[in-house]
């Protein structure tokens, strides 16, 4: 049984349509990515299925319960890390997980363990008792998730929660809600980062004006379009000998010489991994020189460019 | 109710750090009540006294100025005339200098005044009118008396003497004892008049919630949407009764301010603080943001504190008295004036029901309004 079940959800502000019909589901230990640009209705969407924001469609279930803004036993399945950041600056961040401890009804002694526990999870066990004003923009966004995790919920939304995070941090979150869905819970994750989508998500739906345009694997999705990986490699000496080389090895659908760059050539396959080793035995035998070889699968910018006839991040 | 007891006791916390509560909930109205004492008088260890001097007219020395000395309202210094006079007012050595003609009755009485010292020279100027008054009073007297007949001397004290003793100030009467003493008055007027900026924190709470992005994640939580209403303004109240309380005792210590009856005090306080709480409620129900509540806020509370006459006695003229009473300050200040008067808790009952009144209306608007308060729109990212 999944674990959210999101049916035909829909959001008006008058005439427009902010969020139209949106269908999906997220098993346990499954993430989901939702991908848009901003203003796709992301927020929207996930505000309506927190219970933050009135449907005016649609019905959304959680843990096999229809869940509504009043309805406390779902909500309490839950964790809401919205994009902003939610806390409290003036009071330390021991003090902000002990507040949401209690207003999720958690004992005296399970809150005790709980916070220490996502302390630690998120790096910020050493300065847990210093006030949230003074933590840099990294440190807050992990207090951001943390607050999400501390009653252990079935189901994790997570907001763009790396927006303005730097790298270092943005691992850290990453693999924090990677290890998450290796413990089963069920994680929704909107970005508008592309990679993190690829990185993290078993599978993606592409919201775009409100809509889901496609939903899959990535694999599924560029499937959609179809596109194929490719192989470059650089050679010494003309390409151009490279290019009968390649287009006779097994599982190569075209060869094409790159313009403009010293002795490249790419190889369009429908599997560079697999394909890898017969390919470099048909150039050992062909007797090209490579110097480097270089793969590039497909991504779900081109996915999105092919969906919607825009980039990602116009 | 445990959600709304948690969210209050987190405000709290952070009220009590950010010292909004401390300064707006006790120094400013202590301050104010401290200067406004200082300033307008009314602490009868700060007693008012006139430095005055006199040149001439030993008549209106020994029958006036005199027996305000011996009794120590006034200091006084003898002069030989008006230069010396103008010449000790110039240094301002005294606050005004009666000039009195040589035989105290014919002429005129002139009071020299130090200009930095105005409500000493219209003291003087008082004095000086009503020895004036009393002269021609007298004048008069003796002519009708004597009119007509050819009396002498030992007739003319007879008549004095027979004469009904003149209508007298009785201040014990409980109308002007149901007054209240300057410090009193002052500390209990910036109470109130402060009570409202204590209570837009609290009440304007939500849209700090939703501006900290923080309200997002109440509603989220699995608690009843009502308990972050009743948090909020739960707050409010208790913050004010505090404050009120605290303000009330140092107002006591510091000032010199006679609340009265205990219980009285404490009724009048409770169902102020509701009030206010409730007025702040709705006002603050209309804003779109925090600063335009606490914008609104201070205008509601300013002309309310104007009409209330909580900064200062309001004019009896035309409808202006009467609009006080749709005001809580008036209701609370006339309260305590009937403690002051020697009343007892059962006296303030009347102000304690309209303060409720106002209380149970306004919070009534406000339940009604704070769905609206509530209410997320947010954007589409």
């Amino acid at each position: 049984m999944p674990v959210l079940e999101v049916d035909n959800i829909t959001k008006l502000y008058g005439e427009s349509v902010a969020v139209d019909t949106l269908s999906f589901t997220i098993d346990q230990g499954e993430t989901y990515g939702l991908l848009g640009p901003n203003g796709a209705g992301k927020t929207t969407a996930i505000s309506m299925i927190v219970g933050v924001l009135d449907r005016d469609a649609g019905q959304v279930r959680v843990g096999g319960r229809p869940h509504s803004p009043a309805d406390r036993r779902s909500k309490a399945l839950i964790g809401y890390v919205p994009q902003d950041l939610a806390l409290y600056h003036d009071i330390s961040a021991r003090e902000n997980l002990r507040f949401f401890t209690k207003l999720y009804g958690m004992s005296r002694a399970a809150a005790a363990r709980e916070i220490e526990r996502v302390l630690e999870a998120v790096g910020l066990a050493d300065r847990a008792d210093d006030a949230v004003r003074t933590y840099s923009g990294g440190m807050a966004r992990r207090l951001n998730i943390a607050i999400g995790l501390l009653h252990r919920p079935k189901l994790l939304i997570l907001d763009e929660p790396t927006v303005g995070v730097d790298p270092q941090s943005r691992n850290a979150i990453l693999a924090s809600v990677r290890e998450l869905a290796g413990e089963g819970v069920a994680i929704l994750y909107t970005t508008h980062y592309m990679e993190e989508a690829e990185r993290l998500c078993d599978r993606i739906g592409i919201l775009d004006g409100g809509r889901l345009r496609a939903e899959g694997t990535r694999r599924e999705l560029v499937g959609l379009v179809g596109e194929h990986d490719q192989v470059v490699f650089k050679v010494e000496g003309d390409p151009a000998h490279a290019v009968p080389v390649l287009e006779a090895a097994p599982g190569v659908g075209r060869v094409q010489r790159v313009e403009g760059e010293d002795g490249e050539v790419v190889a369009f396959v429908a599997d560079a991994r697999a394909a890898m080793t017969e390919l470099m035995a048909a150039v050992a035998a062909g007797g090209v020189a490579v110097r480097s070889v270089e793969v590039r699968e497909p991504d779900l910018e081109a996915v999105f460019l092919h969906l919607t006839g825009r980039a990602l991040r116009d | 109710m445990r959600a709304a007891l948690t969210i209050l006791l987190k405000d709290l916390r952070q009220q009590f750090r950010d010292t909004t509560l401390l300064t707006f909930g006790l120094a400013l109205p202590l301050g104010l009540a401290f200067l406004l004492t200082l300033t307008l008088g009314g602490n009868e260890k700060q007693q008012f006294i006139g430095r005055y001097a006199v040149a001439g007219g030993a008549a209106f020395t020994e029958q006036v100025l005199r027996p305000m000395a011996e009794r120590g309202y006034i200091t006084l210094r003898e002069l030989p005339g008006w230069d010396a006079g103008a010449a000790l007012v110039d240094k301002g050595e005294v606050d005004a200098v009666f000039v009195v003609p040589p035989d105290g009755r014919t002429g005129t009485l002139e009071v020299i005044g130090n200009v930095d010292a105005a409500i000493a020279v219209d003291v003087a100027r008082g004095l000086a009118q009503s020895y004036a008054t009393e002269l021609r009073t007298t004048g008069l007297a003796v002519a009708v008396a004597m009119q007509g007949r050819d009396a002498d001397a030992g007739e003319l004290a007879r008549l004095a003497q027979a004469a009904p003793t003149p209508v007298a100030l009785d201040t014990s009467t409980p109308v002007l004892r149901k007054q209240l003493d300057p410090a009193t008055y002052h500390a209990a007027g910036m109470a109130v008049f402060f009570l409202f900026f204590g209570a837009v924190v609290s009440a304007a709470g939500i849209f700090a919630e939703r501006a900290g992005g923080t309200l997002v994640r109440l509603i989220a939580a699995p608690i009843p949407r009502w308990s972050i209403v009743a948090g909020k303004s739960v707050g409010g109240v208790v913050t004010g009764i505090v404050t009120m309380t605290v303000l009330i005792a140092t107002s006591g210590l510091l000032l010199g301010a006679r609340w009265g009856d205990p219980l009285g005090v404490a009724a009048l306080v409770a169902a102020t603080v509701l009030a206010v709480c409730g007025i702040t409620t709705v006002v603050a129900s209309f804003a779109r943001t925090a600063e335009q509540a606490s914008n609104w806020v201070s205008i509601v509370a300013t002309v309310l504190g104007v009409f209330g006459g909580a900064l200062f006695p309001i004019a009896q003229v035309g409808l202006l008295p009467y609009l006080g009473y749709v005001t809580p300050h008036r209701w609370f200040l006339s309260g305590l004036a009937e403690l002051a008067g020697g009343g007892t808790a059962s006296a303030v009952v009347s102000p304690v029901l309209v303060l409720l009144a106002i209380a149970v209306v306004t919070g009534g608007v406000a339940v009604h309004r704070s769905g609206r308060m509530l209410r997320v729109t947010g954007g589409v990212a």
